[in-house]
């Protein structure tokens, strides 16, 4: 596919790898935080820690939007769909995230539950305007990059006059989390995780632009490099960011101008400015209650919030305890450091969100790092 | 705002929304999220950044050539 493919030459990123060799001081480590879950996949497809020079590493975030929904807004999208009146639309992979109590989206609709896996917000609609006798609530996750098609499913909803459709908000903003982690007690005062610089979301960045990250460049002192999703994007961000470290800049760079501007997508940020309104605390997992990041919708939509129409109530639940999702969501653990990766925990049986979208920093080192793992081990053990 | 195209993705055709990029033309390559376009490419800048990640591998070529 053209402007991805290129992006993915063997012989380029070794190229890049030797810049970054060379442009890296010896005597100094260099830790910078991929914020998305897309960076991630792409890190662990392609190798690309293999490439870097051993100074020079990369630590997961929280970017991954399936992963971060805590257990308790998983329980409530259950109990919704097990309302005989409610078809419950959601995008696939939010289907096999364990929730309270062994269970799941899947198997609630197993057991009976109208669950319909959806690829667009217009899906959810259409089956809305296909069945008016169905309360069609759709379950609204992700980043800046899926709130625009849900702004834009609202609005059509209300221009059309549809009285069974609703959305159940859960749509997190990219710049609070980032705050969050950079004043968290393990980058701050307990200093188990060290980040010099972050390489920017791709397509969160599309429709926010490069503005909103100026403020903790500038703040915190960390550089950011917006990168796109292939691996020489990231090969070239890391670049850029070493460089950034070594001459004492904190700035915020464009790796991604192909698809990324200085304002993003004002269409996109007009309808969601219509639609939504901050609330003024939104749990995350594994970041806890992080203030002003999240939405729900304004008073003018309150007809098409299912939070109002179906009185839902946040109930707090846990994880599963030995599951380090929450670590690793932070930064503080890698996938291997929890005892039950690969053991109880895998793609098929999922225990935490980490392992179950192709973002989740275990799935990705599940599917692409663990033999990488044994091989180091078997090269260090001679 | 239900303008629709039928976008090519190596192959696979699918109709997207095109609410977020009201200035789109056919022939565009365009970035899509769950249905919906959210950026056109800028060839230009595609271009560029291509172009710096072929001079670093020239200058690296050049710097591992026996002299």
């Amino acid at each position: 596919m053209k402007y991805a493919d290129e992006y993915r030459d063997g012989t380029l990123a070794r190229a890049v790898a030797a810049r970054i060799g060379a442009a890296a001081d010896a005597a100094s480590t260099y830790h910078f935080m991929e914020f998305c879950g897309g960076h991630t996949h792409a890190i662990s497809r392609y190798g690309i820690e293999d490439l870097l020079p051993p100074n020079v590493r990369l630590i997961h975030g929280p970017g991954c939007p399936v992963c971060v929904l805590p257990i308790g807004r998983i329980d409530a999208a259950i109990r919704l769909a097990q309302d005989p009146r409610v078809t419950l639309c959601t995008y696939a992979d939010l289907m096999r995230v364990p929730a309270s109590g062994g269970t799941s989206l899947l198997r609630a609709k197993a057991a009976g539950a109208d669950i319909r896996m959806v690829y667009s917000t217009l899906d959810a609609i259409r089956i809305a305007e296909a069945e008016p006798d169905r309360e069609v609530v759709f379950f609204a996750i992700g980043f800046e990059t899926t709130t625009p098609p849900t702004a834009h499913a609202v609005r059509l909803a209300a221009a059309k006059g549809l009285r069974n459709f609703t959305v159940f908000c859960n749509h997190v903003l990219t710049p609070s989390a980032i705050q969050n982690i950079l004043e968290s007690p393990d980058v701050r005062a307990l200093g188990r995780v060290r980040i010099d610089g972050f390489i920017g979301p791709a397509h969160v960045s599309t429709v926010i632009g490069t503005e909103p990250y100026m403020f903790f460049a500038e703040e915190f002192a960390k550089p950011v490099v917006i990168a796109g999703f292939e691996p020489l994007d990231v090969m070239q961000a890391v670049l850029m960011l070493v460089r950034q470290v070594n001459d004492g800049r904190h700035e915020v760079e464009n790796q991604y101008g192909r698809a990324v501007r200085q304002n993003g997508n004002e269409h996109a940020k007009d309808d969601v400015a219509d639609v939504f309104e901050l609330r003024k605390n939104f749990e995350w997992r594994g970041l806890g209650m992080v203030p002003y990041s999240g939405l729900r919708l304004k008073a003018a939509y309150a007809a098409f919030d299912a939070e109002r129409r179906f009185g839902i109530d946040y109930v707090p639940a846990a994880d599963n305890p030995a599951c380090e999702c929450g670590a690793i969501l932070r930064g503080v653990k890698q996938p291997a450091d929890c005892k039950l990766f690969g053991t109880v925990c895998t793609p098929e049986t999922p225990i935490g969100s980490c392992m179950v979208s192709a973002e989740g920093a275990c799935a990705a080192h599940w599917t692409y790092g663990r033999f990488r793992d044994k091989a180091r081990s078997d090269v260090a053990a001679g | 705002m239900m303008r629709f195209a039928q976008v090519d993705f190596g192959g696979v055709g699918k109709q997207i929304n095109l609410a977020y990029v009201p200035h789109a033309r056919i022939g565009d390559y365009v970035l899509v999220h769950v249905g919906f376009a959210l950026t056109v490419i800028d060839e230009t800048e595609a271009e560029l950044i291509f172009a710096d990640l072929q001079e670093i591998a020239e200058l690296t070529a050049a710097a591992d050539a026996p002299a």
